[in-house]
Protein backbone atom coordinates (compact mmCIF):
# COMPACT_ATOMS: atom_id res chain seq x y z
CA UNK A 1 0.00 0.00 0.00
CA UNK A 2 2.59 2.54 0.89
CA UNK A 3 4.66 1.68 -1.82
CA UNK A 4 2.03 1.94 -4.48
CA UNK A 5 1.55 5.23 -2.67
CA UNK A 6 4.83 6.29 -3.33
CA UNK A 7 5.13 5.14 -6.80
CA UNK A 8 1.50 6.86 -7.83
CA UNK A 9 2.05 10.19 -5.93
CA UNK A 10 4.94 11.87 -8.79
CA UNK A 11 1.96 10.71 -11.27
CA UNK A 12 -0.73 12.10 -9.09
CA UNK A 13 1.19 15.53 -8.87
CA UNK A 14 1.63 15.35 -12.48
CA UNK A 15 -2.40 14.21 -13.07
CA UNK A 16 -3.17 17.51 -11.30
CA UNK A 17 -1.42 19.84 -12.99
CA UNK A 18 -2.00 18.44 -16.34
CA UNK A 19 -5.54 18.15 -16.11
CA UNK A 20 -7.20 20.35 -16.98
CA UNK A 21 -4.53 21.11 -20.33
CA UNK A 22 -5.21 17.15 -20.95
CA UNK A 23 -9.24 17.67 -20.52
CA UNK A 24 -9.27 20.44 -22.77
CA UNK A 25 -7.02 18.67 -25.35
CA UNK A 26 -8.63 15.36 -25.72
CA UNK A 27 -11.93 16.33 -25.53
CA UNK A 28 -11.52 18.84 -28.49
CA UNK A 29 -10.49 16.17 -30.31
CA UNK A 30 -12.95 13.48 -30.12
CA UNK A 31 -15.34 15.19 -28.57
CA UNK A 32 -17.53 16.36 -31.96
CA UNK A 33 -17.48 12.14 -33.29
CA UNK A 34 -19.11 10.87 -30.36
CA UNK A 35 -22.28 12.72 -30.55
CA UNK A 36 -22.24 12.56 -34.27
CA UNK A 37 -24.15 9.22 -34.99
CA UNK A 38 -26.91 10.68 -32.63
CA UNK A 39 -26.61 14.01 -33.77
CA UNK A 40 -27.02 12.51 -37.87
CA UNK A 41 -30.38 10.25 -37.04
CA UNK A 42 -31.99 13.42 -34.84
CA UNK A 43 -31.06 15.87 -37.61
CA UNK A 44 -32.84 13.19 -39.97
CA UNK A 45 -36.00 12.03 -37.85
CA UNK A 46 -36.43 14.96 -35.67
CA UNK A 47 -35.43 17.83 -36.61
CA UNK A 48 -35.79 17.75 -40.19
CA UNK A 49 -39.67 16.19 -40.03
CA UNK A 50 -40.05 19.55 -37.44
CA UNK A 51 -38.53 21.80 -40.00
CA UNK A 52 -40.66 20.24 -43.41
CA UNK A 53 -43.78 20.18 -40.94
CA UNK A 54 -43.33 23.95 -40.63
CA UNK A 55 -42.94 23.96 -44.70
CA UNK A 56 -45.83 22.22 -45.37
CA UNK A 57 -47.88 23.41 -42.73
CA UNK A 58 -47.90 26.75 -45.26
CA UNK A 59 -48.35 24.54 -48.52
CA UNK A 60 -51.57 22.69 -49.90
CA UNK A 61 -49.61 19.62 -50.16
CA UNK A 62 -50.85 16.59 -50.46
CA UNK A 63 -49.44 12.92 -49.52
CA UNK A 64 -47.66 12.41 -53.05
CA UNK A 65 -45.52 15.73 -52.94
CA UNK A 66 -46.56 17.01 -56.02
CA UNK A 67 -47.78 20.45 -57.06
CA UNK A 68 -48.12 21.74 -53.87
CA UNK A 69 -48.26 25.57 -53.90
CA UNK A 70 -47.89 28.04 -50.77
CA UNK A 71 -50.63 29.22 -49.52
CA UNK A 72 -49.30 30.91 -46.45
CA UNK A 73 -51.28 31.14 -43.21
CA UNK A 74 -54.35 29.69 -45.09
CA UNK A 75 -54.04 26.09 -43.12
CA UNK A 76 -53.58 27.66 -39.66
CA UNK A 77 -56.56 30.07 -39.82
CA UNK A 78 -59.10 27.04 -41.29
CA UNK A 79 -57.58 25.06 -37.95
CA UNK A 80 -58.57 27.42 -35.92
CA UNK A 81 -62.02 28.03 -37.45
CA UNK A 82 -62.15 23.17 -37.94
CA UNK A 83 -64.86 22.13 -35.38
CA UNK A 84 -63.74 18.73 -35.95
CA UNK A 85 -60.19 19.88 -34.66
CA UNK A 86 -61.75 21.62 -31.73
CA UNK A 87 -63.76 18.36 -31.08
CA UNK A 88 -60.66 15.98 -31.10
CA UNK A 89 -58.86 18.44 -29.20
CA UNK A 90 -61.62 18.41 -26.37
CA UNK A 91 -61.79 14.31 -26.48
CA UNK A 92 -58.04 14.36 -25.89
CA UNK A 93 -58.39 16.22 -23.15
CA UNK A 94 -61.13 15.13 -21.63
CA UNK A 95 -59.14 12.03 -21.58
CA UNK A 96 -56.51 13.39 -19.64
CA UNK A 97 -58.68 15.24 -17.11
CA UNK A 98 -59.57 11.38 -16.26
CA UNK A 99 -56.54 9.45 -16.69
CA UNK A 100 -54.28 11.70 -14.80
CA UNK A 101 -55.49 12.32 -11.42
CA UNK A 102 -57.08 8.86 -11.52
CA UNK A 103 -53.50 6.88 -12.47
CA UNK A 104 -51.44 9.13 -10.27
CA UNK A 105 -53.67 7.91 -7.11
CA UNK A 106 -53.92 4.27 -7.53
CA UNK A 107 -50.02 3.72 -8.78
CA UNK A 108 -49.31 5.72 -5.42
CA UNK A 109 -51.61 3.01 -3.79
CA UNK A 110 -50.66 0.19 -5.34
CA UNK A 111 -47.06 1.32 -4.54
CA UNK A 112 -48.06 1.28 -0.94
CA UNK A 113 -49.11 -1.61 -0.64
CA UNK A 114 -46.52 -3.66 -2.35
CA UNK A 115 -44.15 -1.28 -0.66
CA UNK A 116 -45.23 -2.42 2.90
CA UNK A 117 -46.14 -6.28 2.28
CA UNK A 118 -43.10 -7.99 3.71
CA UNK A 119 -43.51 -10.93 1.47
CA UNK A 120 -43.09 -12.32 -1.78
CA UNK A 121 -41.94 -8.76 -3.00
CA UNK A 122 -41.61 -9.74 -6.41
CA UNK A 123 -44.77 -11.42 -6.70
CA UNK A 124 -46.13 -8.15 -6.22
CA UNK A 125 -44.38 -6.16 -8.25
CA UNK A 126 -44.44 -8.49 -11.54
CA UNK A 127 -48.91 -8.71 -11.07
CA UNK A 128 -49.06 -4.97 -11.02
CA UNK A 129 -46.70 -4.23 -13.61
CA UNK A 130 -47.85 -7.46 -15.99
CA UNK A 131 -50.58 -5.76 -17.91
CA UNK A 132 -48.32 -2.69 -18.99
CA UNK A 133 -45.40 -5.46 -20.35
CA UNK A 134 -48.75 -6.28 -23.11
CA UNK A 135 -48.66 -4.21 -26.43
CA UNK A 136 -51.44 -1.26 -26.61
CA UNK A 137 -52.86 -2.97 -29.47
CA UNK A 138 -53.39 -6.29 -28.02
CA UNK A 139 -54.68 -4.43 -24.23
CA UNK A 140 -56.92 -2.41 -26.59
CA UNK A 141 -58.43 -5.61 -28.09
CA UNK A 142 -58.05 -7.58 -24.94
CA UNK A 143 -61.01 -4.92 -23.07
CA UNK A 144 -62.78 -4.40 -26.45
CA UNK A 145 -63.72 -7.91 -26.01
CA UNK A 146 -63.89 -7.28 -22.41
CA UNK A 147 -66.49 -4.78 -22.86
CA UNK A 148 -68.57 -6.46 -25.69
CA UNK A 149 -71.91 -5.94 -24.67
CA UNK A 150 -73.53 -9.61 -25.14
CA UNK A 151 -70.32 -11.73 -25.06
CA UNK A 152 -68.17 -9.80 -22.55
CA UNK A 153 -67.16 -10.25 -18.90
CA UNK A 154 -68.14 -6.55 -17.79
CA UNK A 155 -71.64 -6.73 -18.50
CA UNK A 156 -72.09 -10.16 -17.31
CA UNK A 157 -70.06 -9.56 -13.59
CA UNK A 158 -71.40 -6.41 -13.40
CA UNK A 159 -75.11 -7.46 -14.05
CA UNK A 160 -75.76 -4.56 -16.16
CA UNK A 161 -76.28 -4.52 -20.14
CA UNK A 162 -74.19 -0.82 -20.68
CA UNK A 163 -73.43 -0.43 -23.92
CA UNK A 164 -70.02 0.69 -23.61
CA UNK A 165 -68.44 0.75 -26.98
CA UNK A 166 -71.74 2.16 -28.58
CA UNK A 167 -72.73 4.86 -27.29
CA UNK A 168 -71.03 8.56 -27.04
CA UNK A 169 -71.37 8.94 -23.35
CA UNK A 170 -69.33 5.72 -22.42
CA UNK A 171 -67.11 4.96 -24.98
CA UNK A 172 -64.35 7.23 -23.78
CA UNK A 173 -65.14 5.97 -20.36
CA UNK A 174 -64.57 2.30 -21.74
CA UNK A 175 -60.84 3.62 -23.05
CA UNK A 176 -60.10 5.32 -20.00
CA UNK A 177 -60.59 2.02 -17.83
CA UNK A 178 -58.34 0.19 -20.01
CA UNK A 179 -55.77 2.91 -20.17
CA UNK A 180 -55.35 2.84 -16.15
CA UNK A 181 -55.84 -1.17 -16.48
CA UNK A 182 -53.66 -1.06 -18.83
CA UNK A 183 -50.82 1.90 -17.78
CA UNK A 184 -51.05 1.85 -13.90
CA UNK A 185 -48.12 -0.21 -13.53
CA UNK A 186 -45.14 1.81 -15.11
CA UNK A 187 -46.21 5.12 -12.27
CA UNK A 188 -46.32 2.04 -9.57
CA UNK A 189 -43.06 1.16 -10.47
CA UNK A 190 -41.77 5.31 -10.62
CA UNK A 191 -43.51 5.20 -6.91
CA UNK A 192 -42.05 1.84 -5.28
CA UNK A 193 -38.59 3.03 -6.46
CA UNK A 194 -39.46 6.53 -4.37
CA UNK A 195 -40.85 4.95 -1.39
CA UNK A 196 -37.42 2.60 -0.81
CA UNK A 197 -35.32 5.43 -1.57
CA UNK A 198 -36.65 7.05 1.59
CA UNK A 199 -34.32 7.13 4.40
CA UNK A 200 -35.45 4.56 7.13
CA UNK A 201 -34.08 6.40 10.24
CA UNK A 202 -36.60 8.91 8.98
CA UNK A 203 -39.57 6.73 10.34
CA UNK A 204 -37.46 5.22 12.91
CA UNK A 205 -36.93 9.16 14.87
CA UNK A 206 -40.19 9.72 14.27
CA UNK A 207 -41.48 6.51 15.68
CA UNK A 208 -39.84 7.60 18.70
CA UNK A 209 -41.32 10.77 18.79
CA UNK A 210 -44.18 8.94 19.21
CA UNK A 211 -46.07 9.44 15.60
CA UNK A 212 -48.45 6.80 14.42
CA UNK A 213 -48.73 5.07 11.17
CA UNK A 214 -51.00 7.84 9.64
CA UNK A 215 -48.94 10.83 11.07
CA UNK A 216 -45.92 8.91 9.83
CA UNK A 217 -47.48 8.51 6.53
CA UNK A 218 -48.83 12.22 5.90
CA UNK A 219 -45.57 13.78 7.43
CA UNK A 220 -42.90 11.95 6.09
CA UNK A 221 -43.56 9.77 3.33
CA UNK A 222 -46.21 12.03 1.10
CA UNK A 223 -43.69 15.19 1.31
CA UNK A 224 -40.83 12.78 0.32
CA UNK A 225 -42.77 11.73 -2.82
CA UNK A 226 -43.50 15.80 -3.77
CA UNK A 227 -40.59 15.09 -6.50
CA UNK A 228 -41.49 11.89 -7.91
CA UNK A 229 -45.41 13.10 -8.14
CA UNK A 230 -44.71 16.24 -10.15
CA UNK A 231 -42.81 13.72 -12.70
CA UNK A 232 -45.88 11.36 -12.51
CA UNK A 233 -48.04 13.72 -13.45
CA UNK A 234 -45.77 15.74 -16.22
CA UNK A 235 -45.16 12.22 -17.75
CA UNK A 236 -48.61 11.44 -17.70
CA UNK A 237 -50.09 14.41 -19.31
CA UNK A 238 -47.84 14.16 -21.96
CA UNK A 239 -48.37 10.54 -22.56
CA UNK A 240 -52.10 11.24 -22.31
CA UNK A 241 -52.58 14.17 -24.54
CA UNK A 242 -51.14 11.76 -27.04
CA UNK A 243 -53.37 8.97 -26.70
CA UNK A 244 -54.25 7.15 -30.31
CA UNK A 245 -53.67 3.24 -30.17
CA UNK A 246 -56.21 1.51 -27.53
CA UNK A 247 -58.82 4.16 -28.70
CA UNK A 248 -58.61 3.36 -32.21
CA UNK A 249 -58.13 -0.53 -31.56
CA UNK A 250 -61.11 -0.64 -29.33
CA UNK A 251 -63.20 1.17 -31.65
CA UNK A 252 -62.30 -1.13 -34.97
CA UNK A 253 -60.30 1.83 -35.71
CA UNK A 254 -62.85 4.20 -36.07
CA UNK A 255 -63.78 7.30 -34.51
CA UNK A 256 -65.99 5.59 -32.11
CA UNK A 257 -69.70 6.39 -31.36
CA UNK A 258 -70.76 10.17 -32.75
CA UNK A 259 -66.90 10.16 -33.28
CA UNK A 260 -66.39 10.65 -29.32
CA UNK A 261 -63.18 8.68 -29.38
CA UNK A 262 -61.60 10.44 -31.72
CA UNK A 263 -58.31 12.11 -30.44
CA UNK A 264 -56.15 14.25 -31.99
CA UNK A 265 -53.81 12.10 -32.88
CA UNK A 266 -56.21 10.07 -35.01
CA UNK A 267 -57.61 13.17 -36.80
CA UNK A 268 -54.36 14.78 -37.60
CA UNK A 269 -53.38 10.92 -39.38
CA UNK A 270 -57.26 10.87 -40.62
CA UNK A 271 -56.21 14.30 -42.39
CA UNK A 272 -53.00 13.14 -43.72
CA UNK A 273 -53.43 9.73 -44.80
CA UNK A 274 -57.13 9.53 -45.66
CA UNK A 275 -57.54 12.81 -46.59
CA UNK A 276 -54.79 13.58 -48.14
CA UNK A 277 -54.66 16.62 -46.85
CA UNK A 278 -51.00 16.81 -46.09
CA UNK A 279 -50.37 20.59 -45.78
CA UNK A 280 -53.67 20.67 -43.36
CA UNK A 281 -52.61 17.74 -41.65
CA UNK A 282 -48.97 19.24 -40.78
CA UNK A 283 -50.81 22.18 -39.78
CA UNK A 284 -52.81 20.87 -36.78
CA UNK A 285 -49.58 18.67 -36.03
CA UNK A 286 -47.90 21.94 -35.68
CA UNK A 287 -50.29 23.22 -33.39
CA UNK A 288 -49.62 19.84 -31.27
CA UNK A 289 -46.50 20.34 -31.28
CA UNK A 290 -46.68 23.98 -29.85
CA UNK A 291 -49.26 22.51 -27.55
CA UNK A 292 -46.96 19.66 -26.78
CA UNK A 293 -43.69 21.65 -25.82
CA UNK A 294 -45.84 24.35 -23.81
CA UNK A 295 -46.83 21.38 -20.84
CA UNK A 296 -42.97 20.48 -21.37
CA UNK A 297 -42.07 23.85 -20.65
CA UNK A 298 -44.49 24.72 -18.19
CA UNK A 299 -43.65 21.70 -16.47
CA UNK A 300 -39.62 22.54 -16.34
CA UNK A 301 -40.97 26.45 -15.25
CA UNK A 302 -42.06 25.18 -12.13
CA UNK A 303 -39.44 22.84 -11.45
CA UNK A 304 -36.98 26.02 -11.70
CA UNK A 305 -39.19 27.70 -9.28
CA UNK A 306 -39.24 25.33 -6.42
CA UNK A 307 -35.39 24.63 -6.84
CA UNK A 308 -35.27 27.93 -6.54
CA UNK A 309 -37.78 28.16 -3.43
CA UNK A 310 -35.92 25.53 -1.77
CA UNK A 311 -32.37 27.36 -2.55
CA UNK A 312 -33.61 30.47 -1.20
CA UNK B 1 -22.49 -1.88 22.62
CA UNK B 2 -22.56 -6.00 22.21
CA UNK B 3 -26.18 -5.47 20.59
CA UNK B 4 -24.84 -4.03 17.90
CA UNK B 5 -24.52 -6.99 15.47
CA UNK B 6 -27.75 -6.56 12.82
CA UNK B 7 -30.25 -8.38 13.62
CA UNK B 8 -32.79 -9.00 10.39
CA UNK B 9 -35.97 -9.21 11.98
CA UNK B 10 -38.19 -11.77 11.39
CA UNK B 11 -40.75 -11.62 9.58
CA UNK B 12 -44.23 -12.61 11.20
CA UNK B 13 -48.18 -12.81 10.26
CA UNK B 14 -49.15 -10.04 12.13
CA UNK B 15 -52.57 -8.62 12.04
CA UNK B 16 -51.79 -6.02 9.97
CA UNK B 17 -49.75 -7.71 7.45
CA UNK B 18 -52.48 -10.24 7.23
CA UNK B 19 -54.82 -7.66 6.23
CA UNK B 20 -52.35 -6.24 3.75
CA UNK B 21 -51.11 -9.50 1.93
CA UNK B 22 -55.46 -10.44 1.77
CA UNK B 23 -55.76 -6.78 -0.09
CA UNK B 24 -52.55 -7.32 -2.59
CA UNK B 25 -53.98 -10.82 -3.30
CA UNK B 26 -57.62 -8.94 -4.32
CA UNK B 27 -55.86 -6.09 -6.40
CA UNK B 28 -53.80 -9.00 -8.13
CA UNK B 29 -56.51 -11.15 -8.90
CA UNK B 30 -58.28 -7.45 -10.59
CA UNK B 31 -55.40 -7.06 -12.25
CA UNK B 32 -54.88 -10.33 -14.02
CA UNK B 33 -57.97 -11.68 -14.64
CA UNK B 34 -58.39 -9.62 -18.18
CA UNK B 35 -55.16 -12.15 -18.94
CA UNK B 36 -56.66 -14.87 -17.74
CA UNK B 37 -59.88 -14.41 -19.46
CA UNK B 38 -57.71 -13.80 -22.80
CA UNK B 39 -55.73 -17.22 -22.09
CA UNK B 40 -59.09 -18.99 -21.24
CA UNK B 41 -60.39 -17.67 -24.54
CA UNK B 42 -58.03 -18.87 -26.54
CA UNK B 43 -58.48 -22.12 -25.50
CA UNK B 44 -62.20 -22.25 -26.85
CA UNK B 45 -63.41 -23.01 -29.65
CA UNK B 46 -64.67 -20.32 -31.84
CA UNK B 47 -68.22 -21.09 -31.41
CA UNK B 48 -68.12 -20.92 -28.07
CA UNK B 49 -66.17 -18.01 -27.51
CA UNK B 50 -68.68 -16.10 -28.15
CA UNK B 51 -71.54 -17.92 -26.44
CA UNK B 52 -73.79 -15.81 -24.67
CA UNK B 53 -74.05 -15.43 -21.39
CA UNK B 54 -70.23 -15.41 -21.09
CA UNK B 55 -68.46 -18.19 -19.14
CA UNK B 56 -64.83 -18.25 -17.43
CA UNK B 57 -63.57 -21.54 -18.19
CA UNK B 58 -64.16 -23.33 -21.25
CA UNK B 59 -66.08 -26.06 -21.68
CA UNK B 60 -63.92 -28.03 -24.21
CA UNK B 61 -60.24 -27.12 -23.52
CA UNK B 62 -59.18 -27.13 -27.47
CA UNK B 63 -55.54 -25.77 -29.12
CA UNK B 64 -57.81 -25.33 -31.99
CA UNK B 65 -57.08 -21.45 -32.08
CA UNK B 66 -53.39 -21.88 -31.90
CA UNK B 67 -53.04 -24.39 -34.33
CA UNK B 68 -55.39 -22.16 -36.72
CA UNK B 69 -53.01 -19.01 -35.58
CA UNK B 70 -49.86 -20.72 -36.65
CA UNK B 71 -51.45 -22.43 -39.91
CA UNK B 72 -53.65 -19.65 -41.75
CA UNK B 73 -52.36 -16.36 -40.24
CA UNK B 74 -48.15 -14.85 -40.90
CA UNK B 75 -48.11 -14.83 -37.75
CA UNK B 76 -44.49 -16.80 -37.36
CA UNK B 77 -43.24 -13.54 -39.72
CA UNK B 78 -44.71 -10.79 -37.59
CA UNK B 79 -42.75 -12.65 -35.10
CA UNK B 80 -39.42 -12.50 -36.36
CA UNK B 81 -40.53 -8.91 -38.14
CA UNK B 82 -40.76 -7.68 -34.60
CA UNK B 83 -37.67 -9.34 -33.23
CA UNK B 84 -35.26 -7.76 -36.20
CA UNK B 85 -36.71 -4.85 -36.05
CA UNK B 86 -36.31 -4.42 -32.04
CA UNK B 87 -33.08 -5.57 -31.32
CA UNK B 88 -31.86 -3.67 -34.20
CA UNK B 89 -33.47 -0.67 -32.65
CA UNK B 90 -32.25 -1.80 -29.02
CA UNK B 91 -28.47 -2.48 -30.26
CA UNK B 92 -28.59 0.73 -32.05
CA UNK B 93 -30.18 3.27 -29.41
CA UNK B 94 -27.90 1.88 -26.59
CA UNK B 95 -24.63 2.16 -29.27
CA UNK B 96 -26.05 5.63 -30.10
CA UNK B 97 -27.27 6.95 -27.29
CA UNK B 98 -23.87 6.11 -24.95
CA UNK B 99 -21.30 7.47 -27.27
CA UNK B 100 -23.61 11.02 -27.40
CA UNK B 101 -24.46 10.72 -23.54
CA UNK B 102 -20.70 10.40 -22.78
CA UNK B 103 -19.80 13.03 -25.73
CA UNK B 104 -21.86 15.29 -23.62
CA UNK B 105 -21.09 14.85 -20.68
CA UNK B 106 -17.44 14.41 -20.64
CA UNK B 107 -15.64 16.40 -23.68
CA UNK B 108 -15.80 19.79 -24.94
CA UNK B 109 -16.91 20.57 -28.53
CA UNK B 110 -17.97 23.94 -30.62
CA UNK B 111 -21.45 25.15 -29.81
CA UNK B 112 -22.59 22.10 -26.86
CA UNK B 113 -24.60 23.78 -25.14
CA UNK B 114 -26.87 24.95 -28.10
CA UNK B 115 -26.97 21.63 -29.21
CA UNK B 116 -27.88 20.24 -25.87
CA UNK B 117 -30.42 22.70 -25.95
CA UNK B 118 -31.65 20.99 -29.06
CA UNK B 119 -31.55 17.85 -27.69
CA UNK B 120 -33.83 18.68 -24.81
CA UNK B 121 -36.37 19.84 -27.43
CA UNK B 122 -36.38 16.44 -28.90
CA UNK B 123 -38.15 15.21 -26.04
CA UNK B 124 -41.02 16.33 -27.33
CA UNK B 125 -41.21 15.40 -30.83
CA UNK B 126 -42.81 11.61 -31.48
CA UNK B 127 -44.71 10.22 -34.34
CA UNK B 128 -47.37 10.85 -32.08
CA UNK B 129 -46.97 14.31 -32.37
CA UNK B 130 -45.07 14.82 -36.18
CA UNK B 131 -46.03 11.64 -37.91
CA UNK B 132 -47.61 13.09 -40.82
CA UNK B 133 -44.04 15.23 -41.78
CA UNK B 134 -42.15 12.43 -40.14
CA UNK B 135 -43.98 9.72 -42.95
CA UNK B 136 -43.12 12.12 -45.72
CA UNK B 137 -40.22 12.91 -44.65
CA UNK B 138 -39.06 8.76 -44.77
CA UNK B 139 -40.94 8.61 -48.08
CA UNK B 140 -38.84 11.29 -49.34
CA UNK B 141 -35.87 8.85 -48.67
CA UNK B 142 -37.60 5.84 -50.06
CA UNK B 143 -37.67 4.07 -46.79
CA UNK B 144 -41.74 3.07 -46.77
CA UNK B 145 -42.15 -0.54 -46.59
CA UNK B 146 -38.73 -1.11 -45.36
CA UNK B 147 -37.28 -2.68 -42.65
CA UNK B 148 -34.74 0.59 -42.34
CA UNK B 149 -37.86 3.07 -42.09
CA UNK B 150 -39.34 1.00 -38.98
CA UNK B 151 -36.26 0.94 -37.56
CA UNK B 152 -33.96 4.42 -38.35
CA UNK B 153 -36.84 6.70 -37.00
CA UNK B 154 -36.85 5.03 -33.43
CA UNK B 155 -33.11 5.08 -32.88
CA UNK B 156 -33.37 9.05 -32.32
CA UNK B 157 -34.04 8.80 -28.73
CA UNK B 158 -33.25 12.22 -26.78
CA UNK B 159 -34.69 10.80 -23.54
CA UNK B 160 -31.92 7.92 -23.53
CA UNK B 161 -29.17 10.17 -24.68
CA UNK B 162 -30.28 12.76 -21.31
CA UNK B 163 -30.15 9.68 -19.17
CA UNK B 164 -26.99 8.87 -19.54
CA UNK B 165 -25.93 12.00 -20.07
CA UNK B 166 -26.98 12.36 -16.53
CA UNK B 167 -25.49 9.03 -15.44
CA UNK B 168 -22.31 9.43 -16.77
CA UNK B 169 -21.92 12.88 -15.39
CA UNK B 170 -21.49 10.95 -12.08
CA UNK B 171 -18.11 8.97 -13.31
CA UNK B 172 -15.48 10.29 -11.30
CA UNK B 173 -13.16 12.01 -13.25
CA UNK B 174 -9.93 10.56 -11.72
CA UNK B 175 -10.74 7.54 -13.11
CA UNK B 176 -9.94 8.24 -16.58
CA UNK B 177 -7.56 10.90 -15.84
CA UNK B 178 -5.30 8.38 -14.83
CA UNK B 179 -6.10 6.13 -17.76
CA UNK B 180 -4.77 9.42 -20.24
CA UNK B 181 -1.77 9.29 -17.91
CA UNK B 182 -0.95 5.83 -18.81
CA UNK B 183 -1.46 7.23 -22.42
CA UNK B 184 -4.89 5.74 -23.79
CA UNK B 185 -6.80 7.76 -25.57
CA UNK B 186 -10.40 8.78 -25.19
CA UNK B 187 -11.58 6.24 -26.84
CA UNK B 188 -9.84 3.45 -25.00
CA UNK B 189 -10.89 5.29 -21.70
CA UNK B 190 -14.78 5.11 -23.26
CA UNK B 191 -15.00 1.12 -23.72
CA UNK B 192 -12.42 -0.22 -21.11
CA UNK B 193 -13.03 2.35 -17.51
CA UNK B 194 -16.23 3.94 -18.88
CA UNK B 195 -19.08 1.38 -20.53
CA UNK B 196 -17.53 -1.28 -17.98
CA UNK B 197 -18.89 0.84 -14.76
CA UNK B 198 -22.10 1.94 -16.39
CA UNK B 199 -23.24 -1.65 -17.40
CA UNK B 200 -26.33 -1.17 -15.13
CA UNK B 201 -27.15 2.21 -16.32
CA UNK B 202 -26.30 1.20 -20.12
CA UNK B 203 -28.64 -2.22 -19.43
CA UNK B 204 -31.59 -0.33 -18.44
CA UNK B 205 -32.07 2.12 -21.71
CA UNK B 206 -31.41 -1.44 -23.56
CA UNK B 207 -34.07 -3.09 -21.64
CA UNK B 208 -36.87 -0.40 -21.91
CA UNK B 209 -35.75 0.40 -25.48
CA UNK B 210 -36.61 -3.74 -26.27
CA UNK B 211 -39.74 -2.83 -24.72
CA UNK B 212 -40.65 0.36 -26.10
CA UNK B 213 -39.96 -0.82 -29.73
CA UNK B 214 -41.65 -4.48 -29.59
CA UNK B 215 -44.44 -2.94 -28.45
CA UNK B 216 -44.59 0.16 -30.76
CA UNK B 217 -47.81 0.41 -32.70
CA UNK B 218 -47.91 3.52 -34.33
CA UNK B 219 -44.95 4.17 -35.81
CA UNK B 220 -44.93 0.78 -38.40
CA UNK B 221 -48.43 1.12 -38.87
CA UNK B 222 -47.59 4.48 -40.29
CA UNK B 223 -44.63 3.25 -42.16
CA UNK B 224 -45.76 -0.16 -44.10
CA UNK B 225 -48.95 -1.87 -44.56
CA UNK B 226 -47.48 -4.73 -46.61
CA UNK B 227 -48.52 -8.19 -44.26
CA UNK B 228 -45.21 -9.83 -44.75
CA UNK B 229 -43.56 -6.76 -43.01
CA UNK B 230 -45.39 -6.13 -40.55
CA UNK B 231 -44.72 -6.14 -36.55
CA UNK B 232 -46.82 -8.24 -33.97
CA UNK B 233 -48.76 -5.39 -32.52
CA UNK B 234 -49.09 -3.97 -36.22
CA UNK B 235 -50.30 -7.72 -37.50
CA UNK B 236 -52.69 -8.02 -34.49
CA UNK B 237 -54.52 -4.94 -34.90
CA UNK B 238 -54.63 -4.79 -38.39
CA UNK B 239 -54.95 -8.08 -40.27
CA UNK B 240 -56.39 -9.79 -37.45
CA UNK B 241 -59.02 -7.05 -37.12
CA UNK B 242 -59.96 -6.61 -40.58
CA UNK B 243 -62.21 -10.04 -41.53
CA UNK B 244 -64.39 -10.77 -38.75
CA UNK B 245 -62.90 -11.26 -35.63
CA UNK B 246 -62.20 -14.46 -34.46
CA UNK B 247 -61.76 -14.14 -31.01
CA UNK B 248 -60.26 -16.84 -29.64
CA UNK B 249 -57.42 -16.54 -32.12
CA UNK B 250 -57.02 -12.65 -32.00
CA UNK B 251 -56.60 -13.50 -27.88
CA UNK B 252 -53.96 -16.58 -28.98
CA UNK B 253 -51.88 -13.86 -31.04
CA UNK B 254 -52.31 -11.18 -28.69
CA UNK B 255 -50.73 -13.58 -25.64
CA UNK B 256 -48.19 -14.54 -28.19
CA UNK B 257 -46.96 -10.51 -28.93
CA UNK B 258 -47.13 -10.00 -24.93
CA UNK B 259 -45.49 -13.06 -23.39
CA UNK B 260 -41.92 -12.51 -24.79
CA UNK B 261 -41.80 -9.52 -22.33
CA UNK B 262 -43.69 -10.69 -19.56
CA UNK B 263 -41.12 -13.56 -19.70
CA UNK B 264 -38.33 -11.39 -20.26
CA UNK B 265 -39.54 -9.24 -17.16
CA UNK B 266 -39.45 -12.47 -14.92
CA UNK B 267 -35.78 -13.30 -15.70
CA UNK B 268 -34.41 -9.39 -15.64
CA UNK B 269 -36.74 -8.08 -12.91
CA UNK B 270 -34.14 -6.32 -10.56
CA UNK B 271 -32.64 -4.82 -13.60
CA UNK B 272 -35.88 -3.38 -14.92
CA UNK B 273 -37.18 -2.01 -11.14
CA UNK B 274 -33.87 -0.54 -10.43
CA UNK B 275 -33.40 1.30 -14.33
CA UNK B 276 -37.19 2.42 -13.89
CA UNK B 277 -35.80 3.95 -10.28
CA UNK B 278 -33.00 5.00 -12.18
CA UNK B 279 -34.20 6.53 -14.74
CA UNK B 280 -37.18 8.18 -13.42
CA UNK B 281 -35.10 9.82 -10.30
CA UNK B 282 -32.72 11.00 -13.07
CA UNK B 283 -35.96 12.86 -14.49
CA UNK B 284 -37.01 14.34 -10.90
Amino acid sequence: MTTADTVLAPARARTAATSATLRRKQGFQHGGWFVAPFLLLFTLFVIWPLLRGVYLSLTDANITGADAHFIGLDNYREALRDPLMWDALGHSAYFTLLVVPCITVLALLLAMLAHHIERGKWLWRLCFFAPFLLPSTVAGNLWQWLFNPGTGMINHVSGGDTPWLTDKSYAMLAVVVETLWWTVGFSFLLYLAALQSIPAHLYEAAKLDGANAWHRTVHITLPMLRNITGLVIALQILASLQVFDQAVVMMDFGPGPESSTRTFVQYTLEEGFTSYRVGYASAISIIFFVIIAAVALARMWLLRNRTEEATR
Amino acid sequence: MTTAVPVKPRKTWTPGQIVLTLLGTAVSVVLLAPLLWGLFTSLKSETEAVEVPPHWLPEDWTGQAWKALFETGNITSWFVNSLVVSVCVTFLVVLVSALAGYGFARTEFRGKGALMGLVMSGLMVSPAVLGVPLFTTVQQMGMVDTYWGMILPQCAPAAMVYILYKFFQGVPRELEEAAFIDGAGRWRVFLTIVVPLSRPSLSAVGIFTFIASWNNFLWPYMVTNNPDLMTMPNGIATVMNSYGIQWAQLMAGGLMAGLPLIVVFVFFQRQIVAGVAHTGLAGQ
